[in-house]
């Protein structure tokens, strides 16, 4: 097996006093969509977070993440998304008071052509709505804009926090088009609760149970056992066949605003 | 954003008294009766007539040391009480001066203006400051965090404009209002009888100490202490954050504002200074520099502030300041700039207060004691 | 009639004033969640820097050029400490909100101590070009010049904020960084340069308003910055935080307010309506009129 793109070891996260990961260890691919599964509130987001160098101040981030050969812990986030790490958090979170040009325009570095033409190919409704303002897109959109500023610049891997959550099913497939083509140029590594979806994209699953790591492997393999996908995600497949409109509730812990709760 | 840090652990300093390190275990045996000692020794301070030049002016038992450590002693109260929002709640209100400031001037106003006896007066003002209290607190926790802050430095600022305008000549303006003894009891009245003023405000800290304790025992409290750590948590519970809050606010203004009460019979009188946001900034200062969400902290920051605070201006007239070179003696004879700049470096070096030193120094004498 | 016409405008004039200090102020609290007692002494620095230019500067003056010189000095002494303040006693303590207000609290302590310790307690007699104090005769009032030179700065300020916000790759941060400080980072930004930035305009707008509120009050003092300072953030609340707009709104609607009740009622019952108003406003609308919901 080539070089994984990022490795986790043993990584542990306390937030508030509440130990959320305890003791993550997981590799990603150099190529494909490696998907980060498990039942809400299990530590997925916190997870990518915690790559991302976001993990809010009353936070404590233990163990190894590694980005080639480089550390990653102990970085700040904008270096990192500088160095190639591109993030596409949860709830979108494009700046609903901007215009969609200029949400586009913020993700520009000093020194790089950001790639419109690439961007403008994949989602060219962004070129036409350029003067709209963000908050005013529907969520399908918006989704499209938080992946199209991120790939305004080249990136060595692709974060992506729960794109397809409270789409309609037409605009989750188009998502998951867009990120099949996406993930033939960069690694991803995807939180996803829409079975069909990681049926479509996912070549390695991660799954997460209560903070440690419960299973890994194929993907493909992990959605074929009915019984192991029921017992880990809490859903049969033919639940996962219908695209989900809404995720259920989740624990407080994984949601933050903006990362100082 | 409205969590207090527990204080991080730093690294601890690097000389140590010596004085501190035998007879440590001997001492841990005796520790749950150190307030009450403590307690004792200020009870019967003023009958001691020891002299302590460069400390006290006069005698520990003269008027005017006596008045000076009451003033701290209701301080140290004040502090503790405004600990219960800040270093208990999490609350950061910039509004504690307005339930100070009608204790005083509710106090002085009922008994100078309309002549009630000081029983009456107080009762009064004591339940009349919980109310406004409430009510105030129930617009401005209807906001969370830094604009809390700002609405609560709104609503005591307009405390402090009624006092300034004199709305209906109660309170004396720009000028105060010296309070009328002739109705008080005699044994509140005269410099001969400042030692009465010293035990009730020895009185007023112990009572504020003793409900401050209670309250952040109960299971209460421990709602209060969810609160200030992750308010979340405490509404995925069930229970209100809002309510929970509102009773803390009402309470902490109620002890403000008795301590106002016997702020008032210990300077005679009232003045608009008590009403200015500085005021409730240094209980901020007291309780940070004491030590945040501690029991001792905040009573021992608020003693050592108002300490301070009389004595640097003499410190600052002295002969030995006068002597420095002008930029070192104008900046040193400001009580504010030093409190102001010690302020600033015990929120970067010191985040426990002075309550942490001890367990700065824990590691320091363990490692000592093994060698 | 005339009352009226007066009366607005200088109640416009005290709205240019708060304005000033509370743009900055706003800024920076949506910026960077720090709020910021130590505004007031920007303010007092802009104040004492100016007075003290106008006296000692070579080329600076209390007339003419020679004022706009010591008004240009006074406005970057402003901007100048607060730089130093974010970059010393703030960004150290990056995103520890409780503790950045703990500072600034401490320095607002200190620096009014320190201004009078340099320049004692007492107000002092501010320089100022003979026609500020002359009165310009509008719709038959006579409104004093002062009051005009501030609402002129103030628009011109606001226009300036505004065009810099709209059209500046900074102004760009800021806005998103308002909005959503972490994902302005998680694109790759230093957002923490764009403090040091806020910091320094709203250093030199408060500085500003210490100078043209010199002129305006005809003397300075180092208490000055401490009571505009409690009107300005009612009106960061009112016009709801991070939005230079909303708090130009407010501060209008503030000083209107206080200067037609100040004067048709009794004198301070105007102050009283301002903190009414605030605290109809936070029961309304938490927000404020505009921007980002002031959570913790």
């Amino acid at each position: 097996m080539s070089e994984p793109v990022l490795s986790v070891e043993n990584l542990s996260v306390r937030i508030a006093g509440l130990h959320i990961l305890q003791g993550v260890s997981f590799e990603v691919a150099p190529t494909g969509v490696t998907v980060l599964l498990g039942r809400n509130g299990v530590g997925k987001t916190t997870t990518l977070r915690a790559i991302v160098g976001l993990t809010p101040r009353n936070g404590e981030v233990r163990g190894t993440i590694r980005m080639g050969a480089r550390s990653l812990l102990a970085r700040p986030t904008h270096r990192l998304v500088r160095d190639g790490l591109g993030y596409v958090p949860e709830d979108r979170c494009v700046f609903a008071g901007l215009t969609v040009a200029e949400n586009l325009r913020l993700a520009e570095r000093r020194g790089t052509t950001p790639a419109y033409d690439k961007v403008f190919a994949l989602f060219p409704e962004l070129d036409r709505r350029g003067r709209q303002r963000a908050g005013s897109l529907s969520g399908g959109q918006q989704q499209m804009l938080a992946i199209g500023r991120v790939l305004l610049n080249d990136n060595r891997l692709l974060l992506i926090d729960e794109p397809t959550k409270g789409l309609a099913p037409k605009v989750v497939t188009e998502v998951a088009e867009v990120l099949e083509r996406v993930a033939e140029s960069v690694p991803v590594l995807l939180v996803e609760q829409n079975l069909a979806v990681v049926r479509r994209l996912a070549r390695d699953a991660v799954v997460l149970s209560t903070g440690k790591v419960a299973w890994t492997g194929d993907a493909q393999e992990l959605l074929l056992e009915t019984a192991l996908t029921k017992s880990l995600l809490g859903v049969g497949s033919e639940v996962a066949e219908s695209a989900r409109s809404e995720s259920g509730p989740r624990a407080a812990q994984s949601r933050t605003k903006d990362g100082i709760a | 954003m409205t969590e207090v840090k527990s204080p991080e652990v730093a690294a601890p300093p690097e000389a140590v008294p010596d004085e501190l390190t035998p007879g440590h275990s001997r001492w841990l045996g005796l520790r749950p009766y150190a307030p009450l000692a403590a307690l004792v020794v200020a009870a019967i301070l003023p009958y001691s007539t020891l002299n302590l030049p460069g400390v006290f002016e006069g005698p520990l038992n003269s008027p005017g040391t006596l008045q000076l450590l009451a003033i701290c002693l209701v301080f140290g109260g004040l502090a503790a009480g405004y600990d219960l929002l800040f270093g208990r709640t999490g609350m950061l209100s910039f509004g504690h001066a307005l339930y100070f400031a009608a204790g005083v001037y509710g106090t002085d106003i009922l008994i100078t203006r309309f002549g009630l006896p000081l029983w009456q007066a107080a009762l009064f003002t004591v339940v009349g400051g919980a109310i406004l209290a409430a009510l105030l607190g129930a617009v401005a926790l209807r906001t969370v965090g830094i604009a809390f802050a700002m609405v609560t430095l709104a609503f005591a600022q307009v405390g402090a404009i009624l006092v300034a305008r004199d709305f209906g000549g109660l309170t004396g303006g720009e000028e105060g209002l010296p309070l009328d003894v002739s109705g008080l009891p005699s044994a509140l009245v005269g410099v001969a009888n400042t030692v009465n003023l010293y035990w009730l405000a020895l009185a007023y800290l112990t009572l504020v100490v003793f409900v401050v304790h209670r309250v952040s025992g109960s299971p209460t409290g421990r709602v209060l202490a969810g609160l200030r750590d992750d308010e979340r948590r405490i509404g995925v519970l069930g229970l209100d954050p809002y309510r929970f809050k509102l009773v803390a606010f009402a309470l902490a203004g109620g002890l403000a504002t008795a301590g106002g009460v016997v702020y008032c019979l210990i300077v005679g009188g009232a003045s608009p200074h008590v009403t200015s946001s500085e005021l409730t900034l240094s209980l901020l200062v007291m309780v940070v520099l004491g030590g945040p969400g501690t029991r001792w902290g905040p009573v021992l920051g608020g003693i050592l502030y108002m300490y301070l605070d009389h004595r640097l201006t003499a410190f600052g007239t002295s002969d030995a300041v006068n002597s420095l070179p002008a930029f070192l003696s104008h900046p040193l004879s400001q009580p504010l700039f030093v409190l102001g700049t010690v302020f600033i470096l015990a929120v970067y070096f010191f985040p426990g207060g002075l309550a942490s030193l001890r367990s700065r120094l824990t590691p320091v004498l363990a490692a000592l004691r093994r060698r | 009639m005339s009352t009226v016409i007066l009366l607005a405008l200088t109640g416009l004039g005290l709205a240019a004033l708060y304005f000033l200090v509370a743009s900055g102020l706003s800024l920076v609290f949506g910026l960077a969640d720090v709020l910021n007692f130590a505004h007031g002494l920007f303010l007092g620095v802009g104040a004492y820097a100016t007075w003290w230019a106008a006296g000692n500067l070579p080329g600076a003056g209390p007339g003419g050029f020679g004022f706009v010189v010591a008004v240009a000095f006074g406005v970057l002494a402003g901007a100048l400490v607060a730089v130093l303040v974010e970059l010393v006693l703030i960004r150290p303590l990056y995103s520890r909100t409780i503790e950045q207000v703990l500072v600034t609290v401490g320095l607002s302590l200190a620096g009014v101590a320190l201004l009078q310790a340099t320049w004692g307690a007492d107000p002092r007699p501010f320089p100022r070009p003979a026609w500020t104090r002359e009165v310009t005769s509008i719709l038959g009032a006579n409104v004093p010049n002062a009051g005009l030179l501030l609402i002129i700065a103030a628009v011109l300020v606001l226009g300036g904020l505004l065009a810099f916000l709209r059209f500046t790759r900074y102004g760009l941060i800021i806005r998103a960084g308002v909005e959503n400080r972490e994902m302005v980072t998680a694109l790759g930004i230093d957002v923490r340069k764009a403090f040091t930035l806020v910091f320094a305009i709203g250093g030199a707008a408060a500085a500003l308003a210490g100078a043209l509120g010199g002129v305006y009050f005809g003397t300075v003092s180092p208490g000055q910055g401490g009571s505009l300072l409690i009107f300005a953030f009612i009106v960061v609340v009112i016009g709801g935080m991070g939005s230079v707009v909303g708090s130009a709104y407010a501060a209008v609607a503030v000083g209107l307010l206080q200067q037609f009740v100040n004067y048709y009622g009794t004198s301070g019952l105007g102050d009283l309506c301002v903190v009414g108003l605030l605290a109809v406003v936070l029961l309304l609308r938490p927000q404020g009129l505009a921007g980002k919901v002031a959570h913790a």
